[in-house]
């Protein structure tokens, strides 16, 4: 463990002399990376979390996708009718929640194969939102950016941190709340107690299955808020496929992150960072390599990640197994 | 003792498909004794002890606490009635600290809904001192060994201030040293005001600690008695309902040709350190080596090595004149070796699969079994309704999940399959673990006729009664090495608990 930390600690070390470094030789270009970079990394970390959530207690979910394309549709289309954004965030979320449940439904209780369950969830998503999508649909706007009064005239961290829509803020804050629900409390130990040995906490009088439904069902949500940044906060409108697979790169995320808040939210970062850098590369045409690979960086990055960078991690031992009394 | 009830069970009956696990059983339990509860692996005891804790839930049947009915089928008003059971498999979560294991579902918090885990870990050392349960509240469960993971479990029940305290069958896995510590534990608990109900399949312990002994046989009581009245052959008789032979006449040794050579090996464990430091030795034909020694002392190290399990570091393994140094478990088990795992979960059943696949496990792929590639049902099925019928494998059907079956019955069915082919060696590993005291000779019998057969055999155990029946030469490790290798006729259970200790003369 104390290896790890100083490891930890080394590389966030040498990451923050870097930004340093880059600001004061490009303060431009620094700044409109790492912004992107975190505007990016925004739906892979609440991906990232429902997966946590969910694998934590018990139940793999590769159904983030959809839940996410839910989100993002739901979200989109109340922004349109009722034109109020935090009716929109709310049914966002509310559709998250709905697809959690019945994700739950499909594997807790009818104890199907888990990764059946998620797939379903992937292709019902996107055939539901691309029937009832029609274009031509207009809101009155997105989520706008909230300064956080003097904080946000601080250089290079004002305008990357402290100045950002509201979505932005609640991940950061997310982020540290599942950390802390999780390894701190009594829903976070039942939490981890039943997605590593069931039996065990139901021997104690735990109920397994309701710990399971609202993990999954919070999960669902966490990714229907996702699903609310793309059309409610990033884009402001809603496409086909909009997720564009970012749910299951929150999946590699949080394998990444070996299953903790933190870890996924580094994770997620470096993936962020990867597609900013990416754009920046493309629109400043500092170097000349065709645009197709400088756009692969992000993937490549995460093959490499994945492979060899981050060594064994285990998943929730009872993860994917659904229980018999 | 007194004579107020503190537990009744009336009637209780229980049906699971196909076998009748409880019928009508009567229990009664006084305030501060300890009710010991025999009978057959199957009989019906960890079903009777998990509809109490309520896990299950009884066909027919009541149960007072206090006088009081208890509401059936919830674990949650077990405990809050003063009932803690300690599981037969432990129910601990492996990557939590002792303190979360201990404090999961009865978690205190403080502000902001956070756990007080250091109060509880002020709380968990209190009880250890009190009790003599030496544990550290921050160590992770899954590091420790399974004496101290027992700890933890009996810290569960009294952080709970269970009352009530039911221990299935929980000297299977220790060794003697950890199991008489586990019944001064109990007598101490006792003396504090605690009642337990005490399964084992070791009479010995029963005569020692219990105060009243029911037998139970088939889901049946057969009746109560006293260690005052009983004696170790008529517990076993009321047991399995005939007589049982408890000492075996074992008859001369006749070793032949060399089996099993073992010369120089060194072999690491999980942490890369030396687990098996330059051992040698030989085994011939027709004879049982017993390998004794305190559990952790390279005795599991070694028996993986030879089985193909874990990586030679240094040194050859030879079975029947072929190199088995570093060979697959397949291989090694082609060249006419039997495995009889230490644990029988983890390594010598696929609990989700059938009694009948289980018993095919490492021959699946050969004839009868399979064809160019297919499976042969009905061969596999025959197979598997001889075999049951022979070892007595008590289940409804050849064609059960093993997870459902008995502890003891798991062990027969790995029994029945490593025995049941023509072999020349049997490496066997604590190979009555949880075995009721029929199967135990029937065990005994099966590996005595293996020898007699010519099979050499390799004995693994932590009991030095069963090394001290069965063995012709015992092997004593410690810390890696061989002590000795002595002549089981002429050494005594105080000499090997010497070299067991590292003392050699
Ligand atoms: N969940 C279950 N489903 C079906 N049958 C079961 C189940 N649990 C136990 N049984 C059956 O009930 C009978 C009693 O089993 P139980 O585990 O109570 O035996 P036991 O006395 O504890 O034996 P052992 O000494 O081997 O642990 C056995 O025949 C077993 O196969
Ligand atoms: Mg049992």
């Amino acid at each position: 463990m104390n290896k790890t930390n100083r490891l930890i600690t080394i590389i966030v070390t040498v990451i923050l002399v870097a930004i340093v470094a880059a600001y004061l030789w490009d303060a431009r270009s620094t700044v409109a990376v790492l912004s992107s970079t975190l505007r990016q990394s925004t739906p892979l970390v609440l991906g990232a979390l429902c997966g946590l959530l969910c694998e934590r207690s018990g139940v793999i979910n590769i159904g983030i996708e959809g839940q996410m394309l839910f989100g993002a549709f739901i979200g989109f289309l109340a922004n349109v009718y009722t034109g109020n954004l935090i009716m929109a965030i709310v049914a966002a979320l509310l559709a998250g929640a709905l697809s959690g449940l019945l994700l739950a439904y499909m594997s807790v209780s009818l104890k199907m194969d888990q990764i059946i369950a998620g797939t379903v969830l992937n292709i019902l998503a996107l055939g539901v939102t691309g029937y009832f999508y029609q274009q031509g649909l207009t809101t009155q706007g997105k989520l706008p950016t909230v300064p956080l009064g003097p904080l946000a005239d601080l250089p290079l961290v004002g305008p990357v941190l402290f100045s950002n829509p509201p979505i932005t803020y609640a991940t950061l804050l997310l982020v540290m709340v599942v950390h802390y629900v999780l390894f701190y409390t009594r829903w976070g130990l039942r939490t981890r107690a039943v997605g590593e040995k069931p039996r065990a906490a139901d021997t104690l009088g735990i109920n397994v299955y309701k710990v399971r439904y609202w993990n999954v069902i919070i999960g669902g949500m966490l990714a229907g808020l996702a699903g609310g940044f793309l059309t409610l906060e990033a884009v402001g409108t809603f496409e086909r496929n909009m997720t564009n697979g970012r749910g299951f790169i929150a999946l590699a995320v949080l394998i990444f992150g070996k299953w903790t808040p933190f870890g996924a939210w580094g994770g997620a970062l470096l993936f962020g960072f990867a597609i900013a850098a990416q754009t920046q590369l493309q629109l400043s045409g500092a170097v000349d390599i065709p645009h197709q690979f400088i756009g692969m960086l992000p993937y490549v990055l995460t093959i490499l990640v994945l492979a060899g960078f981050i060594g064994r991690s285990r998943p929730p031992a009872a993860s994917g197994i659904p229980y018999e009394k | 003792m007194n004579k107020t009830p503190i537990l009744e069970l009336r009637g209780i009956t229980k049906q699971f498909p196909g076998v009748l696990a409880n019928d009508n059983i009567d229990l009664t339990l006084y305030q501060g004794e300890i009710h010991a509860l025999l009978g057959e692996n199957g009989a019906g005891k960890s079903t009777l002890m998990n509809i109490l804790y309520g896990l299950y839930e009884p066909t027919r049947g009541e149960i007072l606490v206090d006088g009081k009915r208890l509401a059936l089928g919830s674990p949650s008003d077990a405990i809050a009635a003063g009932i803690g059971m300690v599981h037969q498999h432990f129910m601990l979560v492996p990557p939590f600290t002792v303190t979360e294991n201990v404090i999961l579902g009865n978690e205190e918090t403080g502000a902001a809904g956070r756990l007080n885990t250091r109060t509880a870990a002020k709380q968990i050392t209190e009880i250890s001192q009190r009790y003599n349960l030496e544990v550290d509240p921050y160590a992770i469960v899954g590091d420790l060994p399974v004496g101290v993971q027992q700890r933890v479990e009996i810290i569960k029940l009294l952080y709970r201030n269970a009352d009530i305290l039911i221990f299935d069958e929980p000297t299977a896995v220790l060794t003697p040293q950890e199991a008489d510590e586990l019944v001064a534990i109990m007598r101490e608990l006792v003396a504090q005001g605690k009642s337990i109900i005490f399964i084992t399949h070791k009479l010995r312990e029963v005569l020692e600690v219990a105060d009243r002994i029911t037998v139970i046989r088939r889901g049946r009581m057969i009746g109560s008695t006293t260690p005052a009245e009983a004696d170790q052959n008529k517990l076993a008789e009321m047991m399995v309902g005939r007589a049982v032979h408890l000492e075996l006449d074992k008859g001369k040794a006749t070793p032949g040709e060399t089996v099993l050579a073992v010369e120089n090996l060194t072999v690491n464990n999980e942490l890369a350190q030396t687990a098996v430091d330059d051992v040698s030795f030989v085994l011939r034909e027709g004879e049982v080596l017993g390998l004794a020694g305190v559990q952790g002392n390279g005795q599991t190290e070694l028996v993986e090595a030879i089985t193909g399990l874990r990586r030679v570091v240094r040194g050859t393994i030879t079975v029947a004149g072929q190199k088995a140094t570093n060979q697959s478990p397949r291989k090694i088990t082609e060249m006419g070796t039997a495995h009889i795992p230490e644990d029988r979960q983890k390594h010598g059943l696929v609990l989700s699969y059938g009694i009948d696949d289980n018993l095919i496990l490492n021959t699946y792929y050969q004839a009868p079994f399979s064809r160019a590639g297919q499976r042969q049902a009905q061969a596999i099925q025959q197979n598997a309704e001889v075999l049951v019928e022979k070892f007595d494998v008590r289940t409804p059907n050849a064609t059960a999940a093993a997870s459902t079956l008995s502890g003891g019955n798991q062990q027969k069915v790995i029994i029945a399959r490593e025995l049941n082919r023509p072999i020349k060696l049997l490496i066997a590993n604590q190979p009555t673990r949880g075995v009721d005291v029929g199967s135990i000779e029937f065990i005994h019998s099966q590996i005595l006729a293996q020898r007699q057969a010519g099979t050499a055999v390799l004995l693994a155990s932590t009991e030095l009664d069963e090394i001290l029946q069965l063995s012709d030469r015992i092997a004593v490790m410690y810390s890696g090495k061989i002590m000795a290798i002595v002549d089981a006729n002429k050494t005594s259970k105080e000499a090997l608990g010497l070299l067991m200790a590292g003392v050699s003369e």
